[in-house]
């Protein structure tokens, strides 16, 4: 198990530094500069500027300088908030984003579970086409509209909960941009679930498990219930990178001061260091929560050995 | 031997016109289609065909395993010491299940629960039947692991399936299947996944069980080979339907249908010095589809024009042995002519 | 049908979430299609028929897309409101409701209402709709090209080249790539609203291809050792021609039935990248562009965000079905039953 980590360890940082050189690669060739607004600069003040950022010496040693800072994870001074680290901006930012998107996934899993496995259980029943159907739905309308709808009804017609802002975890004002990122999770993992439970009961090991004399309840709590999850464990690592492009929207939505918001605000601003901070930070959390899940895996099904 | 409408007192296992059909896109499957045995106490009755003849259904139709939908047991009766399994409730056939009819299937690699402890699944069994507790029902796993021959068994009850190889695994499944002492075994085909040389010990060990616990068995398979020297009787199906009944050394000595003889010729003879491994020619038929006549007549190699028009009729050709065919009869009288002149030969 | 189906040793695949629908072609060896003529698709034809929810996501996605062709044309002819008609009477141009008149009446006018500028939001929600599909079906156009491309070759010559080459795809799946696209968009911004579709259409295609580049290698890998792919060697074929003539057209189910499934996926990242701003620019509007315009005003003109949203989830959601009902209609052996 441990050579196995180191392994997965060695392959992930490559990845992680291909990741970071393509972002600070695509900032560079791109026209432009973050200094560069409506109004051209003179030229004086802009060779100021350049000489400040360094951005002068040949592109070699700017990039040494970025992997410097990457690799002992401080990633220097934002551009545009003067004075704020970014290292500070992620620290603050990190738990409303984590906060909202966990919340989310724990929702997706509870719901999505029970809907998914009630659906296999009871295949080709109405409960079954009303819960897919309802999945389909949840597959196919946009978080961004979904948001809106759910803070017309819940904020501006009952006036129940809060239409916007963050007001600390855990507060009301959460619920409507958990449910709005959560939606299409609890609909993944319900087909998912339903799939993988589907699979599993038509598997010789839960004929066996009833010709045994087990109740029905027991046959799928004790038997099926294990191998018909294990889809739903291996999509958590890709649903974390999705939660992420999932909270850049609700954050936006909802206006909470999270990741995401940041990470397009960076963007839009041409923010080099916030840009490369977060995309590493990004990239490096979903890395390491692919090795979990992996090793979660391995952990789940005893017939896997690394 | 008594003949058969007077056994049927102190039998423990009456199948009476089972019938259990599929709804498939093609079509009705009538996998089952009026099926009728019975099975004495510490008796082993052989059921015998080809793949896709119903031997399975017919067995996970008397636990009702079959799986619903699209399998439906349509009619019958499945009489078990007394009691109608078809009718029964759900709760009253799952305290028969496991306890009172045990099951081994024919795929130990797949049959076994891979997220779960060996210990585990054998405890199940005696914790939901016999009220064990968590140490007694250790020590019985324990036991009964020992009893299938499982070397260091203590120390290999923590193992999941898979670290088992396939004959082992089986006969963790015998071990699973006879840890409450059943009194009926049904092996579905048991031996089919296996080598050759595992073959062999896994039916010795069903043997030699069923001598210490005097259960009665249920062995399914395809070979005539293995049924030879450990049943009393035989069945042989075909398309859903019986076509021969009778004691197995009747039927192998003097068999009733040109299916029979079909395949007791092709079971490999070691002693043969030459010639060809026989082999019935064709396919079996499409289930959903079966021609108006007799479902073999395609591929009979006696076939006549009648056989095409309409169905067989189940013949009585003596006591406890009948055949499905037109030509039941004949194919009888052929048969104990060869066979009389295979001994006279031998004589010589 | 399925009962045979062995339970397959599960793999750790890290799928991007988008293509978890189709996740299940990985695991399982192709369907018959390869024996079989004409007869093959008359049948899946004949089971595509027999499957309510498939039909009518069928007829769902004709009908918007003849729809979005035509219909701001249409609505032009008919009352002179085209997508981008602003009134020239100052007392129009504000946002109506649905069915309702400038005097408070009704009125066959806007069955959909209009915008802030008093634009027909009907005459353009159906236009946003040629943007909106033509984004998902170019991008997948281009993910067909290279994933099939990819995917044959790799599955063809085999050994440690593909080897190599999957061992790239799941690099690539590892990466967070949507975050790679929006410094793409966002750095890249076009001055022009036709550069940044394109843009859209190399971002949205170039992250697309991987999970068709795994299914047609599986196909592929399966397909090569047939005889007719023997046949064609032993007479001296061309690997090229082999690859491309022979063995490509023969992966065509599982190519049709993934590519039906990701110009929804194609769609709605275009809708969130347009949400964001890196989307379609104006003076172009996508359905994700027109509904994220909307968002401004749910509070007082909530029609703005509803209908270009519920058009776009009402045509996703029959595309999936599509799609679910084609993999069920092409590969029973793909089937969940």
């Amino acid at each position: 198990m441990l050579r196995f980590v180191l392994r997965r360890l060695l392959i992930t940082i490559p990845t992680i530094l291909v990741v970071i050189t393509l972002t600070w690669g695509l900032i560079r060739l791109a026209p432009g500069n973050f200094y560069s607004g409506e109004k051209p600069i003179p030229k004086a003040i802009e060779n100021n500027i350049r000489e400040k950022y360094g951005l002068n010496k040949p592109w070699y040693v700017q990039y040494g300088k970025m992997m410097g800072h990457v690799l002992l994870l401080d990633f220097g001074t934002s551009l545009k908030y003067e004075g704020q680290s970014v290292n500070g901006i992620i620290a603050r930012s990190l738990p409303v984003s984590a906060a909202i998107g966990l919340s989310a996934y724990l929702l997706a899993l509870l719901v999505g579970i029970t809907l998914g496995s009630f659906a296999a259980l009871k295949q080709n029943s109405k409960l079954d086409y009303a819960s897919m159907a309802l999945a389909m739905v949840g597959i196919s309308v946009p978080n961004f509209v979904l948001g809106p709808i759910l803070v017309l009804i819940f904020s501006l017609t009952l006036y129940w909960l809060p239409p916007a802002r963050w007001y600390g975890f855990p507060s009301r004002g959460m619920v409507l941009p958990v449910l709005t990122l959560s939606g299409i999770y609890m609909a993944y993992i319900a087909r998912l679930t339903r799939a993988g439970m589907l699979e599993v009961l038509r598997s010789d090991y839960i004929r066996t498990a009833r010709s045994k004399g087990l109740s029905e309840r027991q046959v799928v709590m004790r038997h099926a219930l294990r191998g018909g999850l294990m889809p739903v464990v291996s999509f958590t690592g890709p649903a974390l990178a999705f939660l992420l492009t999932g909270t850049v929207v609700v954050e936006r939505l909802f206006t909470l001061p999270g990741l995401g918001n940041y990470f397009i605000q960076a963007s839009l601003n041409r923010d080099e260091p916030l840009i490369i901070g977060i995309v590493s930070f990004i990239a490096i959390t979903l890395l390491l929560m692919n090795l979990v899940v992996d090793i979660a895996y391995a952990y789940l099904d005893p017939r896997i050995r690394y | 031997m008594l003949p058969i409408e007077m056994t049927n007192n102190g039998n423990l296992l009456e199948v009476t016109d089972l019938r259990t059909y599929f709804d498939t896109e093609d079509g009705i499957v009538k996998a089952v289609d009026g099926i009728s045995f019975q099975l004495k106490r510490g008796e082993t009755l052989g059921i015998v065909g080809e793949s896709g003849s119903g031997k399975s259904v017919t067995n996970l139709s008397i636990l009702r395993l079959v799986p619903t939908p699209p399998g439906k047991i349509v009619s019958g009766e499945v009489i078990f010491d007394g009691q109608d399994l078809l009718t029964l409730n759900n709760e009253a056939v799952r305290h028969i299940r496991g306890r009172r009819i045990a099951m081994i299937f024919q795929d130990p690699m797949t049959s076994l629960n891979p997220f779960m402890k060996v210990s585990r699944q054998l405890m199940e069994m005696t914790r939901l039947h016999l009220g064990h507790t968590k140490q007694q029902a250790y020590e019985h796993a324990v036991k009964m692991l020992e009893t299938v021959g499982i070397p260091d068994a203590r120390a290999r009850a923590d193992n999941y399936p898979h670290e088992f190889s396939g004959g082992m695994r089986q006969r963790v499944m015998i071990a699973m299947a006879l840890s409450c002492e059943p009194e009926l075994l049904i092996a579905d085909e048991p031996t089919t996944a296996l080598d050759v040389t595992i073959q062999a010990q896994i039916l010795e060990l069903i043997k030699r069980l069923k001598q210490a616990t005097g259960t009665s068995v249920i062995l399914i398979t395809h070979d005539l080979g293995i049924v030879a020297g450990m049943t009393d009787h035989l069945l042989v199906m075909y398309a859903g339907k019986i076509f021969e009944q009778a004691p197995t050394k009747e039927l192998f000595a003097t068999p009733g249908n040109p299916y029979t003889k079909g395949l007791l010729r092709s079971v490999p003879d070691p002693t043969a010095e030459q010639g060809e491994l026989y082999q019935i020619p064709g396919l079996p038929p499409d289930v959903a589809h079966l021609p108006p006549g007799c479902p073999f007549a395609a591929r009979c190699d006696r076939v006549q024009e009648i056989c095409h028009r309409e169905f067989p009729p189940f013949v009585q050709l003596t006591a406890d042995h009948c055949s499905l065919c037109h030509f039941a009869h004949e194919v009888y009288e052929e048969s104990r002519a060869e066979t009389a002149g295979r001994s006279s030969e031998s004589k010589l | 049908m399925n009962e045979d189906k062995r339970v397959s040793e599960p793999e750790v695949i890290h799928t991007p979430p988008e293509f978890v629908v189709a996740e299940e072609e990985l695991h399982t060896p192709p369907g018959e299609e390869i024996v079989a003529g004409t007869s093959l698709w008359r049948d899946a034809w004949r089971r595509l028929l027999k499957n309510r929810l498939a039909v009518f996501g069928m007829i769902v996605v004709i009908l918007v897309a003849v729809a979005s062709l035509v219909g701001p044309e249409i609505i032009k002819r008919v009352n002179g409101f085209g997508p981008d008609y602003i009134p020239s009477d100052s007392r129009l141009i504000k946002s109506f409701a649905p069915f309702r008149a400038p005097d408070g009446s009704f009125s066959w006018t806007h069955p959909m209402g209009t915008d802030n500028q008093g634009r027909d939001i009907m005459a353009r929600v159906l236009q946003g709709g040629q943007i909106s599909l033509m984004v998902g079906i170019i991008a997948t156009i281009v993910s067909l090209l290279i994933g099939v491309a990819y995917g044959a070759v790799a599955g063809y010559l085999g050994g440690r080249i593909d080897n190599l080459m999957m061992r790239f795809v799941d690099i690539l799946y590892s990466l967070p790539y949507i975050i790679l696209v929006i410094v793409l968009l966002a750095m890249f911004r076009s001055s022009t609203a036709v550069g940044q579709l394109v843009l859209l259409f190399i971002a949205l295609g170039s992250v697309s291809w991987l999970t068709m580049a795994r299914i047609v290698r599986g196909q592929v890998l399966s397909l090569k050792n047939q005889e007719f792919v023997l046949a064609a060697r032993a007479t001296g074929v061309s690997t090229t021609r082999i690859i491309f003539r022979h063995i490509v057209p023969n992966t065509l189910g599982p190519v049709i039935v993934y590519a039906t499934l990701t110009i929804p996926t194609v769609m709605l990242s275009e809708a969130f990248l347009s949400y964001l701003g890196f989307g379609v620019q104006p003076p172009l509007a996508s359905w994700g562009s027109l509904a994220s315009d909307g968002i401004q005003n749910i509070a007082i003109f909530p029609w703005q965000l509803i209908f270009p949203g519920l058009t776009m989830a009402l045509t996703l959601f029959s595309l999936n079905f599509l799609g679910d009902g084609l993999r069920d209609a092409l590969d029973p052996q793909m089937r969940k039953v």
